[in-house]
């Protein structure tokens, strides 16, 4: 705006709504720049407005649309090209495309130690990957990790895929138990319900099985397991969050691991991973009565939580699910126990209700790395307590 | 010396109390949260209903190292189910004066040209604008208010969303806002839609005119 009238004028301009022009930067003192958006409809009316009041202007973008259209290209682009594990972005959620691409380049990266194995399909029949790392052997005993049966459990997903890269790339830390042990690690391990988090509703949690005579679909992967099944602390209604299912194992991606790990025979450690609550528990969620290894597997919870808790400070709470957390029939980490994985255990990530399930991204690799220690603490423990 | 880690029934009390708390003392530059529960007691009252003793150590979500500690009584009724729970609460120390920031909110809100319409605080990746967080603590203060008349022993409330969040003309100095939030229910762990109408003024504190439980759509 050149001076006080001209300013004015510009004012004006603000205020006719039917041309809906967007000021980008309003008309504040004469002497300085006004931007604005116009609407192509209304462009012949605001040059010929500026041209006849005389105030000077300059055209700064022809269409912006078309920068909107290459910003968008450009993001799609760069998602691509972050394929490779050298420049995978640890500290953003990804699709499970990304996922599944990023595991192939894990595969690819470290041959000799990591391999990737199909153990089923889910409901809509996506394939259900494990990667399993392991430097030979055969049969040797073997640690099972599972992140994502609850899908809008974002943090443990995006956890999985740093710790299966720490793992893989080799870390120090995990060399002892690579020697003499395997891990198995499912990190999309509700696919279905995964996909639908991201295209229609973020807080899913279930997987997408039809119920017959329901118009409620899913049922709780965490309450499928033949452990206490359709006790307490889970649901006979196909609507409900906590629905466990018209059987045990009737989810092909529950009865997917069960089968592998009672084929496997020699698992000896297993770690579930769910979100929110920050809490370290071991069974029972189907009886209040204590585990027979009740006392080691508690002092073993202490020791990682406290382990965690020096990385960033982040207090855990711990103890059995039915004591820490509350009753809950059917779960994997009691099916497992009462199937002879005697170290089972189930995280729950941070935090505690401040974004709970819409935990940011920025809190994906300090959660991995505190998560760490104490899963290091469990699968050290399970080597050098052979059973 | 760690405190022994609480039973669940105690955590979920421990909850309320936080979110009761947050209520009557949060607002749009202030989030109070729980940070540990150092004691607890149960104590069954006849004919009446349960009393939870508590001992809390609170955090100010802005703030993470001004703590307070603080005493609750929680009395769950055991005829009524209807009833609120009654809560009871003593804070030890001060908190920090949010004047300015209020202020600097309420004078932005006051000055907006248009009424403030807003979605998913925070999105899908946990993203919270700046200028939204008052936003989002507002709700959170008045999500506390519905945990705490719906809440029972065996339930635990959190705000999980903020779905949309719509702001009311007003004539007065009153800020007015209507919410349509999820809330996420531990035990059962359901999300419920939920509305609120919420009234603030920085001298005033939040008030929830009304709210209710809205239906479940069919894609939840």
């Amino acid at each position: 705006a050149g001076d006080e009238a001209q300013l004015a004028l510009l004012q004006d301009l603000e205020e006719q709504v039917d041309l809906q022009v967007d000021f980008w930067r309003g008309p504040t003192k004469p002497g300085l720049p006004a931007d604005l958006r116009v609407p192509f409809q209304s462009l012949q009316a605001v040059k010929s407005f500026l041209e006849a009041n005389d105030i000077a202007y300059s055209i700064m973008i022809e269409d912006v649309q078309d920068l909107l259209d290459e910003e968008k290209m450009t993001m799609t682009l760069s998602r691509r090209l972050q394929r490779s594990t050298a420049t995978f972005d640890f500290a953003s959620y990804h699709t499970i495309e990304e996922i599944y691409e990023w595991m192939d380049e894990l595969v690819a990266a470290y041959p000799s130690l990591v391999s990737k194995l199909e153990i089923g399909q889910s409901y809509e029949k996506r394939p259900l990957y494990v990667l399993k790392f392991s430097t030979g052997g055969s049969g040797r005993p073997a640690i099972w990790l599972d992140t994502g049966i609850h899908s809008r459990e974002w943090i443990t997903q995006a956890t999985g895929v740093w710790t299966a890269n720490k793992v893989g790339a080799g870390d120090a830390s995990v060399t002892a138990i690579l020697d003499s042990m395997d891990i198995f690690f499912e990190i999309v391990t509700n696919p279905d319900g995964f996909a639908y988090t991201q295209s229609t509703n973020r807080l899913w949690r279930k997987t997408r099985s039809i119920n017959a005579g329901s118009i409620c679909v899913g049922v709780d992967p965490n309450r499928n397991w033949d452990a206490g099944f359709g006790g307490a602390g889970s649901s006979s209604n196909p609507c409900a969050q906590t629905y466990h299912g018209p059987y045990a194992h009737s989810e092909s991606e529950v009865k997917a691991i069960a089968d592998f790990i009672l084929l496997h025979g020699n698992v000896k450690a297993a770690v579930s991973i769910h979100s929110y609550s920050q809490m370290l528990m071991f069974p029972y969620g189907y009886k209040t009565e204590a585990a027979p290894d009740y006392e080691e597997l508690n002092e073993l919870a202490a020791k990682a939580v406290q382990d965690l808790a020096a990385v960033y400070g982040t207090r855990y709470t711990y103890g059995s699910i039915v004591d820490t957390i509350y009753e809950a029939a059917g779960t994997t980490v009691d099916w497992a126990y009462d199937n002879g994985v005697k170290y089972s255990y189930t995280f729950e990530l941070r935090d505690t209700g401040r974004y709970g399930f819409l935990l940011p991204a920025s809190q994906i690799v300090p959660t991995a790395q505190e998560t760490w220690p104490a899963l290091l603490d469990i699968l050290l423990h399970a080597l050098e307590h052979p059973y | 010396m760690e405190p022994p880690p609480p039973c669940s029934a105690a955590g979920r009390a421990a909850a309320l109390a936080a979110a009761c708390i947050n209520y009557r003392r949060g607002g749009p530059s202030r989030g109070l949260e729980l940070r540990a529960v150092t004691a607890a007691a149960t104590q069954d009252i006849d004919n009446v209903g349960r009393k939870y003793h508590l001992k809390l150590v609170l955090e100010d979500i802005l703030e993470k190292d001004n703590v307070v500690n603080c005493t609750a009584e929680i009395l769950y009724h055991l005829g009524n189910k209807n009833a609120a729970p009654d809560v009871d609460f003593t804070i030890e120390g001060e908190l920090k004066n949010t004047d300015e920031q209020d202020n600097i909110f309420y004078n932005q809100i006051k000055s907006l040209k248009k009424e403030l319409v807003a979605q998913n605080i925070p999105d899908s990746h946990g993203n919270v604008p700046p200028e939204m967080e008052p936003i989002r603590l507002l709700a959170r203060v008045a999500a506390g208010y519905v945990a705490w008349q719906n809440s029972t022993e065996n339930t635990r409330y959190e705000l999980a969303q903020i779905k949309d969040v719509r702001q009311v003309k007003r004539s007065d100095d009153y800020l007015e806002f209507d919410y349509m939030v999820l809330l996420h229910e531990f035990v059962s762990q359901e999300i419920i839609p939920w509305q609120m109408r919420v009234l603030w003024h920085p001298q005033h504190g939040v008030k929830v005119t009304q709210n209710s439980r809205q239906p479940k759509p069919a894609e939840y």
